[in-house]
């Protein structure tokens, strides 16, 4: 589990400060911002903005256009499920499927108790041990009901 | 007495099966008998059934144990310590079998040398290619490169002599050498394990380039789902630097060349080489229009070589006098060898690098020992989400650019997933198009909304509605795609969906009887 600030504006300003120096910062900050609040404010874009001179709508833009970035906190732990071919073909669509039966959520959601995000990850390198999962960070391999099931205890504690 | 040198990885596919956890019992078990032991933790030999592997230093060479679980730790200690025998010893790593009958010439010292260690990469080879280069003139370098008949291992195969010598060509201030390292295709992971288990090789392959084409900075893009491999480049680099390697006077040469990690943020089409620059820059991973190629026009408009992980990998080996010896290996215009990755639903996965020209049969079966399930192989799917499914009937096909294009199918970055019979092939059609519709960055109608009713017109197909004629919709679609797509996302998604359609017809619902078929 990571623990993050909370979102302050100063704070925030820094964060950009150290980073609008690199060529091509946009996607550096975001990530930055994102690591120290774990999500990236709405706040921050129009501050991005202006740090690297760009429109508001630029900034917003690149920040929709990823993934990775988060609009709003997930929840305490976020356990990602490898859902591509490879892990498809080991056995990852019946560990997805028990993770969203045990969690009572599909995958892309966060429990009502905000402890868990369940989210689907396109490839985490690891094809030779799948099915794969990445748990706050932390990867896990040659997943099976068993280890699923012991993931989603630690997650919830 | 002199320690004992144990050898576990810190490979992410290792820590994944628990290799952390296996040097944590080592050491307690180590402490308890009182024995002094060194854990150096390298890269992984990419034998990953037998991961997590131990190897022990002997005067003979490296001996290996594995899978070493936490719980086997004491007992594969004391295995070591009276050189005893053991359940998991796999005898001398260099002479298990998979691994003896590799080529390797890029991966050469991956699982050996300490990563964090540049004075361990000296100590094997390392860095010779670029002293060496650092006595020849540019067109010497692009020569030897050229004599290689590399070609890029991101997928499209291009010569990378052609590339280099495009940008060396242009008179530009400032140009830009890119290390592609986004490897987003399902299946694949020798990117990964290079920069985690060798990473000053990428950067000698680098530095090579930009003394070549005379560039003096590089940036290695690394997708976010690679933390590891972050943490592998960026202490490389700091030990290049500290080392004099990079800088502003390579190895106390005129040349200077530094290099900096970016990391992505999930988007696939990222890999495309102009989305990954448009990324680099800051902006939306949209896909640019060629030409201007980026050899011409590259990242912040600066004409750039951008190549992928393993291409820059081959380099050093080329440039330290191999640049025959590569030739020599392969087959028609596929020279040298590949480092082919064996994944999914397969006995014995793992990386294998090896000449081009070995069948897919002789991979699936003999190296891969089948299906990890132990029933039948059904389907194989080569060169990741864009590439073609593979049946049995098609096993025969050489590990080479052109033998798979002849086939409709691809080699791309050369991972293989393997499928047994168990596997439904028209949702694995219906996967292709999704991932499609999930990835696209918007530019083509063709792509973003094609694929979209790719997914609706096969589920229709799934519930046995008007199969035949849903069928020619997404032939008509695939089409469409084919032709209408700016890149390679929404044109090769087409190989995935046609070649499960053609070789797995009988999973899309009955074949039309005469009577339907006269409708
Ligand atoms: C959708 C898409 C994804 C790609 N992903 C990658 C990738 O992850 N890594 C890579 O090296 N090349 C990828 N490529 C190929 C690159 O566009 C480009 O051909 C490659 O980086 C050139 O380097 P090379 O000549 O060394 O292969 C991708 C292409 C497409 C169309
Ligand atoms: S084919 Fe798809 S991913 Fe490629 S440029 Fe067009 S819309 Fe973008």
């Amino acid at each position: 589990m990571s623990v993050y600030e909370s979102w302050d504006a100063q704070r925030g300003a820094e964060i950009i400060a150290e980073n609008s120096h690199v060529e091509g910062a946009t996607l550096v900050i975001l990530h930055a911002l994102q690591e120290a609040f774990g999500y990236v404010p709405e706040a921050a874009i129009p501050m991005v903005a202006e740090a690297l001179n760009l429109s508001r709508a630029e900034v917003h833009g690149t920040f929709t256009f990823y993934h990775d970035f988060r609009r709003k906190p997930a929840g305490k732990h976020v356990l990602k499920l490898c859902r591509a071919e490879a892990c498809q073909a080991a056995g990852g669509d019946a560990v997805a499927a028990r993770a969203e039966a045990k969690l009572g959520i599909k995958l892309g959601n966060t429990t009502a108790d905000e402890r868990v995000t369940l989210e689907p990850i396109y490839c985490l390198g690891l094809c030779a041990t799948a099915p794969s999962a990445m748990l706050d960070g932390r990867v896990i391999g040659m997943l099976d009901e068993a280890r699923v099931d012991a993931l989603i205890a630690e997650a919830q504690q | 007495m002199s320690s004992l040198r144990i050898f576990i990885p810190r490979d992410a596919g290792a820590i994944a099966v628990g290799a952390d956890e296996t040097v944590a019992a080592l050491e307690q078990a180590a402490a308890k008998r009182n024995a002094t032991i060194e854990i150096v933790r390298t890269g992984s030999r990419g034998l990953y059934w037998l991961e997590p592997m131990v190897e022990v230093a002997t005067p003979k060479g490296r001996v290996a144990f594995g899978p070493v679980k936490e719980a086997d730790a004491a007992s594969v200690l004391d295995a070591i310590l009276k050189d005893g025998p053991h359940a998991l010893r796999q005898g001398l790593t260099e002479e298990i079998p998979w691994l003896k009958r590799q080529t390797r010439l890029t991966f050469a010292r991956c699982g050996i040398i300490d990563p964090r260690s540049i004075d361990d990469y000296r100590a094997h080879d390392g860095y010779k290619g670029l002293e060496r280069a650092l006595t020849l003139t540019s067109d010497a370098i692009l020569a030897d490169v050229t004599t290689s008949g590399l070609r890029g291992r991101g997928g499209a195969g291009f010569p990378t002599g052609i590339k280099w010598k495009t940008v060396a060509q242009t008179s530009a201030g400032q140009k830009y050498i890119v290390c592609n390292a986004d490897e987003g295709d399902s299946g694949t992971f020798a990117d990964r394990m290079i920069m985690e288990g060798d990473p000053f090789v990428v950067i000698e392959g680098m530095t090579i380039a930009g003394i070549a084409v005379g560039a003096t900075k590089g940036y290695v893009y690394i997708r976010s789902e690679y933390p590891h491999a972050i943490e592998a480049m960026n202490a490389a680099i700091a030990a290049g630097r500290r080392a004099g390697y990079l800088g502003s006077g390579v190895c106390g040469s005129k040349h200077a060349f530094d290099l900096e990690v970016r990391v992505g943020a999930g988007a696939y089409v990222c890999g495309e080489e102009t989305s990954l620059l448009e990324s680099l820059e800051g902006r939306r991973g949209i896909v640019r229009a060629k030409p201007p190629l980026p050899a011409h026009k590259g990242l912040f408009g600066k004409p750039t070589v951008i190549n992928n992980v393993l291409s820059f990998a081959a380099i050093p080996f080329i440039l330290a006098g191999g640049a025959k010896a590569y030739a020599d290996y392969g087959m028609g215009r596929s020279r040298g060898t590949m480092p082919i990755q064996l994944a999914g639903n397969v006995k014995y996965g793992g990386l294998f690098e090896t000449a081009f020209g070995i069948t897919l049969g002789e991979l699936i079966d003999n190296v891969g020992g089948g299906t990890r399930t132990g029933r039948p192989v059904r389907a194989v799917q080569v060169g990741g989400p864009l590439g073609a499914y593979f049946p049995r009937a098609l096993f025969d096909t050489p590990f080479d650019y052109e033998a798979f294009a002849a086939r409709d199918g691809l080699i791309g970055h050369a991972g293989v997933v393997v499928f047994d019979d168990t596997v439904d092939m028209a949702k694995q059609a219906r996967f292709a198009m999704e991932f499609c519709a999930i990835e696209s960055c918007g530019k083509c109608t063709p792509c973003r909304i094609g694929s979209i009713r790719g997914v609706e017109t096969i589920d229709r197909i799934r519930a046995g509605e008007r199969v035949e004629q849903n069928l020619a919709v997404v032939e008509d679609l695939c089409n469409t795609m084919k032709f209408g797509s700016l890149c390679a996302l929404g044109g090769f998604t087409p190989y995935p969906v046609m070649s499960a359609l053609t070789h797995f017809r009988e999973d899309f619902g009955p074949a039309p009887t005469s009577l339907q078929a006269a409708e």
